[in-house]
């Protein structure tokens, strides 16, 4: 049957802004409640003990025109909230109950008072992950607000959350993170078999899809795509960098490959990508996620890094670990951490001797034909000094 | 209307603090005392004092070099090493600085930190800001998480969470690099002048209740009022200076007489404003000319509530010195959520019967202003006053258009008039 059906799957929930399949899922059950978040990082377990459903917002890209969300926003800040506004004022998140906003920069803190002030009636929560790793000392503050956080969620959905219901959605997602490595590996070794454009949407398609159907679609997707037989091109090993947060249009990711990067590696929806090893199901499942957060050694531009040393090094080890020639740094406009840590990273890339370029883009970036030629002309140049 | 430029003691006294400050600062190294660079929310200050350390503020550094019209050259250095042009001006007015060998105000190179000091409160940013410091300097940093206050109150997990660190993580590294063991008692004593300059200070911003207001509390509240309090605050001098300004405040409410501008006194009060967001700095002057040309005064503002909110009730207390340092960095005021922003705003238009208030949006400050349009109509509606809204940048002089600032702010004054507020409107 091939892999078709399923990337058609993907686009349709790619595209369904009005959370329509949110919808139908809290309808197919008596009392179903759906609980949003915004990016980097939320713990999606807790969500998903509670019965209720972790449904990611992520904007608006390319589908819609900003109107009313613009109002809302000074002219120098990132697309990603006012489109998130737009969505909010038009009705087309309405399906959700509540909604968790991450630390992830002062944008998306300060848009959890916004959402307080202008949508009152809908939970809101915010999530404020500890830059301290100090098991005794950031550990004990992470356990106690994911408590409290399972607190507000029971109220929400009006029934207790028991450590099993914890112990079994820890399961749930160890088995996603399982998958979802498996798909990265082999886009890393068999680029040309396992396209960008697809994970990307296969990804996507899991801030809507209940986590079962979802992993049930990544077994099915990896069991097809490896007879489907496609042409491996002479295309630089790239890895993409910055893009953790507001995401780039389907269209941007295409763009990149036409204009000849295979992607073997990229920070694209990172919430589902946590490189940790596997959460324990033993022993007490808060703990058990607060300390594999304190122990994942995991580095976003809104994670403090402790180790000066270290700084850089996750992005130098997967340009190696994936066999890449380049980076190509793809930061939102006006994304301090991304930009601000771009110096930084790229700092470590000049002494490993590693190519990269850079530019900004936003979810809803019309020109491609500007990131095409640089992309390209970046692919050749690399190309051209691998073969010499 | 106005007269001469006046000095009063209060400002001389300011000002040979800080030129002291700065020739300490320039003589740490010769004399073995240690430097730690830090930021102005959620600072130190007293613990930092009790360690014998001296602190530098970059972020004062960079106003400083706004004010000095150094930051637009600062800035296009820190772009042509490879920073975007969308980030925070003050993080790269200060890369820039330091790569033109980081010389302080006074024309001396301010020494290298022995320590970075992140408590990063209110702002993210911070943290890239030291990160990058840190690539640049060969010293440990200490870095304090400060939860945000995102339910409007500061939980006793979070207190808990903030004391923790500075027992396991800042007192630590000070020690280490003082050599110097922590000495309760002495901070103690620090909080303790710190308790009461803060009730000095209060007052003083208090006084502005009064009509006309003795003071300017954005303007003057930055360029006099506020300042001694991130680097002083905990010393003797620094409680003399604010019992100085106190009295000089009080004796111009007893003669009935308004703010000092640049150009002297202020002797007619028209419009009395509420200003919440950060100054511009590369037109410090300009700015505040445009406001009390036009007889307006700012009244209270949230930009001098940065470094502490004392006139929402709290002070330092010298008998748990931990907890309230823990508790006075949470309450910073970018720590604050919006909703709160919003109420203190409204609060300060009613307290402080102001006739308007008027944010100032930074370009390159999200902490400030990212949803500070949503904040302007909700606070029109608690006060049912219409708000004005500019946008400049702290330091990037690309970003202050002063012809578009003054008609702003001019056909604001005019509306404000024409809906009867003002004192003209008043006694029409
Ligand atoms: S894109 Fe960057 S600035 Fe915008 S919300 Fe995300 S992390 Fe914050
Ligand atoms: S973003 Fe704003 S609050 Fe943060 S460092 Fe820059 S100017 Fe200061």
């Amino acid at each position: 049957m091939g892999v078709a059906p399923i990337i058609d799957r993907c686009h349709a929930l790619l595209e369904d802004l009005d959370l329509a399949c949110v919808s139908e899922w809290k309808a197919a059950g008596e009392g179903r409640r759906a609980v949003g978040f915004l990016p980097v990082y939320i713990p999606r377990e807790l969500i998903h003990a509670a019965g209720a459903l972790p449904v990611g917002i992520l904007g608006a890209g390319e589908e819609l025109e900003i109107v009313r969300g613009d109002a809302c926003f000074q002219s120098y800040i990132c697309h990603l909230p006012r489109s998130v506004v737009e969505l909010g004022l038009r009705g087309k998140l309405d399906a959700l109950d509540g909604v968790l906003f991450p630390s992830t920069c002062d944008v998306i803190r300060n848009l959890s008072g916004i959402w307080k002030m202008m949508f009152p009636d809908k939970e809101a929560i915010y999530f404020d992950v500890p830059q301290n790793l100090d098991p005794k000392v950031g550990g004990v503050f992470y356990r106690d607000m994911l408590a409290e956080i399972v607190t507000r969620l029971q109220r929400l959905v009006g029934r207790d959350v028991s450590e099993d219901d914890l112990r079994g959605s820890i399961a749930a997602y160890n088995t996603s993170r399982r998958l979802v490595r498996e798909l990265y590996d082999l886009r890393a070794a068999e680029p040309w078999r396992v396209p960008t454009s697809e994970t990307y949407l296969l990804l996507r398609a899991g801030m809507r899809l209940p986590v079962e159907e979802h992993n049930e679609m990544l077994t099915h997707y990896l069991a097809e795509v490896r007879d489907e037989d496609r042409a491996l091109r002479d295309n630089a090993r790239i890895v993409v960098t910055g893009t953790f947060c507001e995401q780039p249009s389907l269209s941007l990711v295409r763009t990149l490959e036409h204009a000849g990067c295979y992607v073997v590696d990229d920070d694209l929806m990172l919430v589902t990508r946590w490189y940790g090893p596997d959460i324990p199901t033993e022993g007490d499942p808060l703990e058990a996620i607060a300390g594999a957060w304190i122990d994942a050694d995991d580095e976003t531009p809104c994670r403090y890094v402790a180790d000066g040393k270290r700084k850089g090094q996750q992005l130098v080890d997967s340009v190696q670990r994936c066999g890449a020639e380049g980076v190509i740094f793809a930061a939102p406009s006006f994304c301090d951490p991304a930009l601000l840590d771009r110096p930084m990273l790229q700092a470590v890339l000049d002494e490993e001797g590693i190519a990269y370029t850079s530019f900004k883009y936003s979810e809803n970036t019309a020109q491609l034909q500007p990131i095409r030629e640089q992309a390209g002309t970046f692919a050749d140049t690399i190309k051209l000094w691998s073969d010499a | 209307m106005k007269s001469t430029v006046i000095k009063e003691p209060s400002m001389v006294q300011q000002k040979e603090m800080i030129s002291d400050h700065f020739q300490k600062l320039s003589e740490a190294p010769e004399r073995g005392q240690k430097v730690v660079y830090t930021f102005v929310p959620g600072n130190l200050t007293e613990l930092m004092l009790g360690f014998g350390t001296l602190p530098v503020h970059p972020e004062i550094n960079a106003l400083q070099s706004g004010m000095r019209k150094l930051s637009g050259d600062y800035i296009g250095a820190a772009e042509r090493v490879g920073h975007s042009e969308d980030v925070c001006t003050y993080v790269k007015c200060d890369i820039g600085m330091l790569l033109d060998g980081n010389v302080g105000p006074t024309g001396k190179k301010l020494p290298d930190p022995d320590l970075l000091l992140l408590s990063y409160t209110g702002c993210f940013t911070f943290m890239k800001w030291f990160e990058l410091l840190r690539e640049r300097y060969d010293c440990p940093v200490a870095m304090l998480h400060v939860p945000y206050q995102a339910d409007g109150e500061a939980t006793e997990e979070m207190i808990a969470y903030v004391t923790k660190q500075l027992e396991t993580e800042v007192i630590p590294k000070l020690e280490e690099v003082t050599g110097v063991a922590y000495d309760r008692e002495r901070v103690r004593e620090h909080l303790e002048r710190s308790r009461i300059a803060e009730d000095d200070l209060v007052a003083v911003l208090e006084a502005a209740k009064h009509r006309p207001s003795p003071i300017d509390a954005y303007f003057g509240g930055v360029y006099y009022i506020g300042p001694m309090f991130t680097a002083f605050r905990g010393t003797e001098a620094a409680g003399a200076y604010y019992r100085q300004l106190r009295s000089e405040v009080d004796a111009r409410v007893a003669a009935g007489q308004g703010p000092i501008t640049p150009e002297g006194l202020l002797d007619e009060e028209r419009f009395r404003i509420v200003v919440e967001g950060p100054p511009n700095w590369t037109h410090f002057r300009e700015f505040w000319k445009m406001f009390y040309d036009e007889g307006a005064v700012v009244v209270a503002s949230t930009y001098t509530k940065v470094g502490g909110v004392y006139d929402r009730g709290f002070r330092h207390d010298p008998d748990r010195p931990l907890e309230t340092l823990a508790e006075y960095c949470l309450g910073c005021y970018t720590n604050l959520n919006l909703p709160t922003r919003v109420d203190m705003i409204a609060d300060y238009v009613r307290d402080y019967a102001a006739d308007g208030f008027l944010i100032n949006s930074i370009k390159s400050c999200n902490s400030f202003s990212a949803g500070q349009l949503v904040m302007l109509r909700q606070i029109e509606d608690a006060t049912g006053i219409p708000g004005g809204f500019i946008e400049t940048d702290l330091v990037d002089p690309r970003y202050f258009s002063a012809s578009n600032v003054k008609n702003r702010l001019e056909s604001y004054f005019q509306m404000l008039q024409q809906r009867g507020s003002g004192l003209e409107a008043e006694s029409a």
